[in-house]
């Protein structure tokens, strides 16, 4: 045991004195680490004073006001309201429920080795069913309209929803860019430029204002369904540029052994070019797909809402005013961890599949 | 090649149908035309049933389509305004001041967040291991939330500021509180006007000096150095200016009764929303430049070492060179963010495009008009934008031979 251990220890000091001398080689070295060091002696303890030992974790607005710290019994009195929202009380074991199935779902969908086509099944499957357990109805269920629906629940519902509806657009609209016949490229490539051209939120806008006058008299689609569509939308432009990408990088000599064989075109592209030109493509598509979910948070703009909109709404409480701090903290804690483990999976992914390492 | 589209080995019988018709390549067969007939019917289907329905469901609210409404009296207050601008003013030229105020935003915010950005990127290359360390964190964290978030932030932290008689003074002349920001601001009189044509004057001597200097290089061999003479021109104009018109006088905010007086004045919502987007841009600036240098070869920047430059001509004359090419198509579609970004104006109430069509939309209720404006506007400006940095990246773009 300890003869293992012992290499270590050394080690280990030899990296920090590699680190300190890093630090302190050179005159302008010097003051670049004196300068940095006078940044956290500045920030860091005023900041841990405040966040940690002046910090109230439970009681209640008063006690935390007379504390002067974070009032983090504020985030934890309206923790579970940010997460199931409006939705009555007595059904929150619903949006639950289907959280955690959304939840095993995208863990799943994560594990290379399940990447087949029981795993499509079980999305096609799973996605109806959770939205009839929150809508309700049907089987017993009392119907709750998506009007009480939000907190992280919706931005889950529009993050996972808008993927997997936009995933297989985008896919038809980069094929569709890359095809030969001109209409069909001419159609394709309008439709991604102009939905890249233009911000989300003028989209949504659209969803929210403009899509009301173009349905027939009498036919009125429920304001969350309009927003999927607009989301959908968005995400199948940005993600048919990511598989374009893709479909560009294949060598020619693919699309000529697909086409010497005498596959025709879709056969082509659904067994020889489709599952390489994703494949390489992944790392960046949950790149993108890590701005596309930032964005859900743009909702705000039509008055649905979400985690971030969910949280603001509950600074409004008058028994809790006066602590948007913390209530931001929060909400951007949540996302940072979201993102930042989506953006390392990313990295892990690009490791495995680098050309020269298959 | 990518970005060639695979073109099929054409055997003699298509290559005769395509020399007679080059507009229609493959689909000619007849799989082909079926497809691209039946996708027109139903774009021209599409289209027209919308049309109707929009038609039907505005002349039931009483509406009908048109532009008529942009020559009414819009009577939207505007905070802030780069144009003279009374609610009694017309859609149209409501419209146009957010637009300005768009332009406004978009413009200060590329320019800044290029320079921060720069900064942090070279900051996370830095030698020293603290300074990297920390630059790295602070991009990871910045990266990793949403924009919205940022913002309300920012606009919630200018609102905590203290009241404008206590404002905090960080520089002489600036002075931050809940009111926004105050800066010293230069007088507009001759005097500045010249000195800014001096100014352009010198810059462009000095550029033409540096071509001709550079050309003579090639021809000749000789090099001689274009420093001085382009100092000399970019700060003797200014002084024959300032000796010709008078030194530019700059106003200096004063606190007079319950506000500042004088300098130059950025609301709450302009300062927060552009804090916000610099901030939020920046950092993605950062990740590029700093993939762009490290994409460089380092056997370039040993080959250059070996030549004998110093570390300043390494990088000004072989590094960077070729890093631009890498930085400049993502730096372009970041540039492009910030501007779409922009409208996220609307969360915090600075009065941009998106904003005042917002509230125009809800007094005439002509949405298909005012979005469709609002769209036109932004696909412009993508266009442009993308035009002018496809021109700048193909000014740096490997020339081979």
């Amino acid at each position: 045991m300890s003869e293992s251990l012992a290499p270590a220890v050394p080690g280990s000091a030899a990296r920090a004195l590699g680190f300190a001398r890093a630090c302190f080689t050179g005159p302008l070295n010097i003051v670049i680490t004196l300068g940095c060091l006078a940044l956290l002696v500045w920030m860091v303890p005023p900041m841990f004073r405040w966040a940690v030992l002046d910090a109230t974790w439970t009681g209640t607005a008063a006690q935390c006001r007379e504390a002067g710290g974070a009032c983090w019994a504020f985030v934890r009195e309206k923790f579970w309201f940010s997460i199931f929202g409006l939705y009555p009380y007595e059904e929150r074991w619903r949006p639950a429920t289907m959280n955690v199935i959304l939840v095993v779902m995208v863990l799943a969908s994560c594990q290379r080795r399940l990447w087949n086509r029981w795993l499509v099944l079980a999305w096609l499957v799973t996605a109806p069913s959770m939205l009839v357990l929150m809508a309700g109805g049907v089987l017993g269920l009392p119907a709750v309209s998506t009007r009480q629906w939000g907190g992280l629940t919706i931005t889950g519902i529009i993050a996972v929803y808008g993927l997997a509806l936009g995933y297989p657009l985008s896919i038809l609209l980069a094929l569709g860019r890359r095809s030969e016949l001109p209409l069909v490229r001419w159609f394709s490539t309008a439709v991604i430029e102009c939905v890249r051209g233009v911000p989300l939120i003028t989209l949504l806008f659209m969803a929210a204002i403009m899509m009301p006058l173009f349905m027939p008299e009498g036919v009125t689609l429920d304001r969350l369904a309009r927003v999927l569509v607009a989301y959908t939308i968005f995400t199948a432009a940005y993600m048919a540029e990511v598989v374009r990408g893709g479909l560009q990088a294949m060598p020619r000599g693919q699309y000529e052994a697909a086409e010497a064989l005498g596959l025709s075109y879709w056969k082509k592209m659904r067994l020889v070019i489709l599952p390489q030109a994703l494949a390489i493509t992944i790392p960046s598509q949950v790149n993108t797909f890590i701005g596309l979910f930032k964005d859900t948070t743009l909702v705000v703009v039509i008055g649905v809402f979400d985690f971030f909109t969910t949280l603001r709404a509950a600074l409004g409480d008058p028994n809790w005013l006066g602590f948007p701090t913390e209530a931001y903290l929060f909400a951007a804690a949540v996302y940072f961890v979201l993102c930042f483990a989506m953006s390392r999976y990313s990295q892990r992914l690009e490791t495995t599949f680098r050309p020269g390492q298959r | 090649m990518a970005g060639v589209a695979p073109t099929a080995p054409a055997p003699g019988a298509r290559s005769a149908a395509r020399a007679a018709a080059p507009f229609l390549p493959r689909s000619l067969s007849l799989r082909g035309i079926l497809l691209q007939g039946l996708l027109l019917v139903l774009v021209v289907w599409l289209g027209w049933w919308l049309a109707g329905n929009a038609e039907r469901n505005m002349a039931a609210r009483g509406l009908s389509f048109g532009f008529g409404f942009l020559d009414r009296s819009a009577g939207i207050p505007i905070g802030e305004s780069l144009i003279p601008y009374t609610p009694a003013d017309t859609y149209a030229r409501a419209l146009t001041v957010g637009f300005l105020n768009t332009l406004r935003v978009a413009i200060a915010g590329i320019m800044l967040c290029t320079v921060f950005g720069v900064a942090l990127g070279l900051a996370r290359l830095s030698s020293n291991p603290l300074l990297r360390a920390l630059t790295g964190g602070y991009i990871e964290v910045i990266r990793n939330t949403p924009l919205v978030l940022q913002l309300v932030f920012w606009h919630a932290l200018i609102l905590q500021m203290p009241s404008v008689r206590q404002a905090l003074n960080p520089l002489p002349g600036v002075y931050l509180s809940q009111r926004g920001m105050k800066i010293p601001g230069l007088l507009a009189e001759p005097a500045l006007y010249a000195m800014l044509a001096a100014l352009l004057a010198g810059a462009v001597g000095w550029w033409l000096l540096l071509r001709r200097e550079r050309a003579r290089q090639a021809a000749t061999g000789q090099r001689r150095a274009t420093l001085l003479p382009g100092l000399g021109l970019v700060a003797g104009l200014p002084v024959l200016a300032v000796l010709a018109y008078g030194a530019p006088r700059i106003q200096w905010p004063e606190l007079a009764g319950f506000n500042f007086e004088g300098g130059l004045a950025l609301s709450p919502e302009f300062f927060a929303l552009l804090v916000g987007l610099v901030v939020y841009t920046s950092a993605f600036v950062a990740e590029i430049v700093r993939s762009g240098i490290q994409a460089v070869h380092k056997g370039q920047s040993e080959a250059a070492q070996a030549l004998g430059l110093t570390s300043g001509q390494r990088m000004r004359l072989v590094i960077l060179p070729q890093a631009l090419r890498v930085i400049i198509p993502p730096m372009t579609s970041q540039f492009l963010n910030l501007t779409k970004n922009s409208s996220l104006a609307v969360v915090i109430g600075y009065p941009d495009l998106v904003s005042i069509s917002n509230t125009a939309i809800n007094q005439t209720g002509q949405a298909i008009e005012v979005i469709s404006i609002f769209m036109a506007v932004y696909l412009a400006l993508s266009l442009v934008t993308s035009l002018l940095m496809n021109i700048y990246n193909r000014a740096v773009a490997l020339k081979e031979r």
